[in-house]
């Protein structure tokens, strides 16, 4: 009987679904606005984090050496600097490598390559380049690098320079972060409180059908399946509307945007977060649809 | 089968529905409750229906007192009973054949029972060509014995008819009159609820009158004189 029971209730609202094809319709389409921002959340955020990693790994710093310095007391130092909590990364370059980084980068430049030529050695010195998460963590490694004993081997440090660009760079960009979190949070919880007014104002119309089902006997079960089903119907209509509606721009837009901000590669976050995005769409479709229904009908239940 | 014990319904803040009524009904019976509009009659069927407590007194059904049961067991007390109401309560989404269906299937039927018992009780009431339509699309008289078909499709213990001819012209009003006579003679236990002298005479049952919510008579033949 149990199984008789729920084949009663997913047929009934199957029916409804296709039946009340205008309150069917209302509801798809503010879903599909909701999980569509939920997607398109979930996509700039990633992407903005790729793109925010992307300009962080910009703002480094680099100390060089000075000539004829030993590699093994540079290396010695590069060893003691990975020690450092919250560095992301540090690159050496030596003499060498810089001025062939030089050439390759100016090979074009005539007037640069003549001069270069005149001074006869390599003008270059070997340096290290040092990639931290926070801007503190550079004043560390300077410090650091200023009163232990390898002051010696530094011939300087290209930080104070770059100081002013480096901390704008992290304040600008843990700003995006911070706001498109918060502005995120609040478009959710807006388009969501859209959604349970929706589904509501969709259950009131029925509040008559629920209270007549409830004086011929049927259980609340009974009652309030179908309309679960129905909006989880809803949920899923939602979900693959939204799924083609965000793969098609990804597709024709994604390279577009790429060329004008080659950080930001749509197609690429879409396609290595495939599985993810898609649960998260049919999540939200599932809950956004089941949540406000169960929540909106209960207190028409109550005769 | 009901006996009312000193029922009081009092609607917030002050309105009296119904003061201090006590009477019985056996099984087998056929009761009409007169009485003018705002009498205390639909609040007497809500009672039983248990859409509604009493503020005062008890109400016994069966032997057990209908408002001390669970929520949760409403339903299986409501299987028990048929309604059919002034304003049909048909579910507009549903057809004529699901509406009457409907209930066969809350209480678990197979759908073989259901084919054949709806088939044949729409037979009964006349609506065997209507089994497709949607309420909106049949007439009062019909919906109103769509409404009969639903309260009698699982052979209630009781059926109660909350003014049912009250929106329908004298010969709808006949039809629906002889169904529910025809109801009871095959032991349904009818309550039904009118301010029709016509029908109380034409009936010839036991009538209960109500005025502002108190029981002012009870006649084993109908008469309704206020």
């Amino acid at each position: 009987m149990p199984n008789l029971i729920t084949k009663r209730i997913i047929k009934s609202g199957v029916q409804n679904f296709k039946r009340q094809g205008n309150l069917s319709f209302a509801t798809i389409s503010i879903l599909v606005i909701t999980i569509s921002l939920i997607a398109f959340v979930y996509i700039s955020h990633g992407i903005l984090g790729m793109a925010i990693a992307n300009i962080r790994e910009k703002a480094d710093i680099s100390v060089y050496f000075q000539k004829q310095s030993s590699e093994d007391k540079i290396f010695e130092l590069r060893e003691k600097l990975t020690e450092f909590p919250q560095i992301n990364g540090i690159e050496y370059v030596s003499e060498d490598e810089a001025l062939e980084r030089f050439i390759e980068k100016h090979k074009g430049e005539k007037a640069l390559m003549e001069s270069l030529q005149e001074l006869g050695a390599n003008p270059f010195l070997a340096s290290l380049n040092i990639r931290a998460q926070e801007v503190d963590s550079y004043e560390k490694v300077v410090s650091f690098l200023e009163n232990e004993s390898y002051s010696d081997i530094v011939e300087k440090i290209d930080f104070y320079r770059r100081k002013s660009t480096i901390e704008r760079i992290f304040n600008i960009t843990s700003f995006i972060d911070k706001t498109g979190f918060l502005v995120s949070f609040i478009l959710i919880l807006a388009s969501s409180f859209l959604v349970y007014n929706t589904i509501r104002l969709t259950i009131y119309t029925q509040k008559q059908e629920i209270g007549i089902s409830r004086l011929v006997g049927a259980s609340n079960w009974f009652v309030r399946g179908p309309f679960l089903v129905q909006a989880a119907l809803c949920g899923i209509s939602a979900f693959f509307i939204t799924f083609l509606l965000i793969g098609f721009f990804s597709y024709f837009l994604g390279p577009k945007i790429s060329s004008f901000f080659p950080e930001i590669n749509i197609l690429s976050f879409f396609g290595s977060n495939f599985r993810t995005i898609i649960l998260t769409q049919l999540i939200s479709g599932l809950l956004l649809g089941i949540v406000p229904s169960f929540l909106a009908i209960r207190k028409y239940l109550e005769i | 089968m009901v006996q009312f014990q000193n029922i009081t319904k009092i609607y917030e803040p002050d309105t009296v529905a119904l003061e201090n009524i006590s009477f019985k009904i056996k099984e087998g019976e056929f009761l009409i409750i007169a009485g003018r509009s705002g009498a205390g009659k639909t609040t007497l069927l809500k009672l039983i229906l248990a859409e509604e407590d009493p503020t005062k007194g008890k109400i016994i059904f069966e032997g057990k007192e209908i408002n001390k049961i669970k929520k949760g067991e409403l339903p299986f007390l409501r299987r028990k009973i048929g309604a059919v109401f002034q304003d049909y309560k048909l579910l507009e989404s549903k057809t004529i054949y699901e509406n009457v269906a409907f209930v066969l299937e809350v209480i678990g039927a197979t759908d073989e029972e259901i084919s054949t018992n709806v088939l044949k009780v729409l037979e009964i009431v006349g609506l065997q060509n209507k089994a497709d339509n949607f309420p909106k699309e049949i007439s009062a008289g019909e919906r109103q014995r769509a409404a009969i078909a639903r309260a009698l499709i699982h052979r209630p213990k009781i059926i109660l008819a909350d003014e049912p001819t009250g929106n329908l012209d004298p010969a709808n009003t006949s039809e629906i009159i002889n169904l529910l006579e025809k109801i009871n003679k095959l032991g349904t236990t009818v309550i039904l609820t009118t301010h029709d002298k016509e029908i109380i005479k034409k009936l010839k049952k036991r009538t209960i009158t109500l005025e502002e919510g108190r029981l002012i008579r009870d006649d084993e033949e109908g008469t309704f004189i206020l």
